[in-house]
C-alpha cells in the first residue's frame, strides 16, 4: 500500500521514499487507535521494501512530534479492569507496541525521524527507534514516566543505553528534564539540527542523499550498527508490568489525567 | 556579565517579541502564563527560545512553580 489516510496518521510513498506523517490532536499521543495503524504501516513494509530507500516519520501537530503515550487512554482502560486483567491489558499493548517498533527499528530501509516541539516519553521512544533523527532547535526530549511510578514502556531504556552513553541516559531518567535539541545533539542523540520549522525539509535532503547508495551494502550497514536489544525489551515490558500493579501508580496516573497545573508536561 | 535586571529585561523583550504583545505591556512581576496567554505546551517553547538565546540549560523542575518574569529570570542568572 503506497499511501494511507488513517485517524491519526497517513503515509505516501513517493519516488523512493515513504513519507509517515503523525496526525493525532493533541499531540500525537500514541494510544490504540495509532497502534492499530502503526501496525499497518509495518504490515506495508514488505510490499514496500523493494521500492524504498527511506523513511521519513514526522508530526503534523504544531506542538511536536509526540507527547508520548496516551495516558489518558492507559488510566480510563485500566480503571475499568481488575488486577489481573489490568495487568494482562497493558501487557498485551505493550507487546503489539513493541513489535511495531522493532519492526521500525529493523526496517529494510533507512528511517529518518524529523522532530520538532516535544518528543517526550513513547515519542521518544518512537524517534529511538529510527536510524536518524534531525531535530528542529526547538525541539525537546523527555522521559518523563518515573514521576508517574513507571519506567518507559515502548523500548526506551534498552534503546538509550544501545545509542548514548550511560551518564546522560541517568540524568534523564533520573531527574525527568526536558532537554533542549543542542544538548540532545551534543550527547548524540540527535544526529543534525535543522532551523526552526525545517526539520522534514533537512530531512527530505538526506533522503535524496540516502537513496543514492547501494540498497545491499546499506542494509548490511544497519544490521550491523543496530542490533535489537530483545532479552532487554522482554524484561523492559516484565518490570513495567509489575510497576504497574502498584495503587501508586493508578493514583499517579489520575493525577496526571486530572490535573489542572498550568505545566502538566513538565515533570 | 549581565546584572539580573538586563537578563530580566531580555526575558521580557524574548517574550515580548515572540508572543507579539507590545513590549511595554509586559512587567517583571506579571504572571507570564495569564499575561501571555500560554498553555504548558507553549511555556515549554518559551523554556526552549531562552535556553537557545542565554545558551544555557534550564532544567524544568527548577522553573516549575515559576510564574513570574522576575523569578524566571533569577533561575537564568543562577545559570549564567
Amino acid at each position: 500500500m503506497k499511501s494511507f489516510t488513517g485517524k491519526t496518521l497517513r503515509w505516501n510513498w513517493n519516488d523512493g521514499v515513504v513519507e509517515l506523517t503523525l496526525d493525532r490532536e493533541p499531540a500525537n499521543e500514541i494510544g490504540t487507535a495509532m497502534l492499530a495503524e502503526l501496525e499497518k504501516f509495518v504490515g506495508a513494509f514488505d510490499a514496500l521494501a523493494p521500492e524504498t530507500s527511506v523513511c521519513i516519520i514526522s508530526s503534523a501537530r504544531k506542538h511536536g512530534f509526540s507527547a508520548g503515550a496516551d495516558l489518558r487512554e492507559l488510566y480510563e482502560s485500566a480503571a475499568r479492569l481488575d488486577g489481573a486483567e489490568r495487568v494482562a491489558g497493558v501487557r498485551q499493548f505493550l507487546e503489539r507496541i513493541h513489535a511495531v517498533l522493532n519492526a521500525i527499528d529493523a526496517a529494510p530501509f533507512v528511517t529518518i525521524a524529523a522532530v520538532h516541539g516535544i518528543c517526550f516519553g513513547g515519542g521518544l521512544e518512537l524517534a529511538l527507534v529510527c536510524d536518524i533523527i534531525v531535530a528542529d532547535k526547538m525541539a525537546r526530549f523527555a522521559f518523563p514516566e518515573l514521576r508517574l511510578g513507571l519506567i518507559p514502556g515502548f523500548g526506551g531504556i534498552p534503546r538509550l543505553k544501545r545509542d548514548l552513553g550511560n551518564g546522560f541516559v541517568r540524568d534523564l531518567l533520573f531527574t525527568g528534564r526536558s532537554v533542549n535539541a543542542t544538548r540532545a545533539q551534543a550527547v548524540g542523540l540527535v544526529a543534525q539540527l535543522a532551523a526552526e520549522g525545517e526539520a522534514l525539509n533537512v530531512a527530505r535532503s538526506n533522503a535524496n542523499q540516502i537513496k543514492k547508495f547501494d540498497p545491499v551494502a546499506r542494509a548490511a550497514a544497519k544490521k550491523f550498527l543496530k542490533p535489537i536489544p530483545h532479552e532487554e525489551l522482554h524484561l523492559e515490558i516484565d518490570l513495567f508490568c509489575e510497576l504497574f500493579t502498584r495503587p501508586a501508580v493508578m493514583a499517579s496516573l489520575k493525577k496526571f489525567v486530572e490535573s489542572t497545573d498550568a505545566m502538566p508536561y513538565l515533570p | 556579565m549581565r546584572t539580573v535586571e538586563q537578563t530580566t529585561q531580555e526575558v521580557l523583550d524574548l517574550a515580548a517579541k515572540h508572543f507579539q504583545v507590545a513590549q511595554d505591556s509586559l512587567a517583571p512581576d506579571d504572571d507570564f502564563f495569564k499575561k501571555l496567554g500560554i498553555n504548558s505546551l507553549q511555556a515549554l517553547e518559551l523554556l526552549s527560545r531562552l535556553e537557545n538565546h542565554f545558551g544555557i540549560e534550564l532544567p524544568d523542575y527548577e522553573v516549575q512553580g515559576v510564574s513570574d518574569f522576575r523569578t524566571l529570570a533569577s533561575r537564568i542568572q543562577s545559570r549564567l
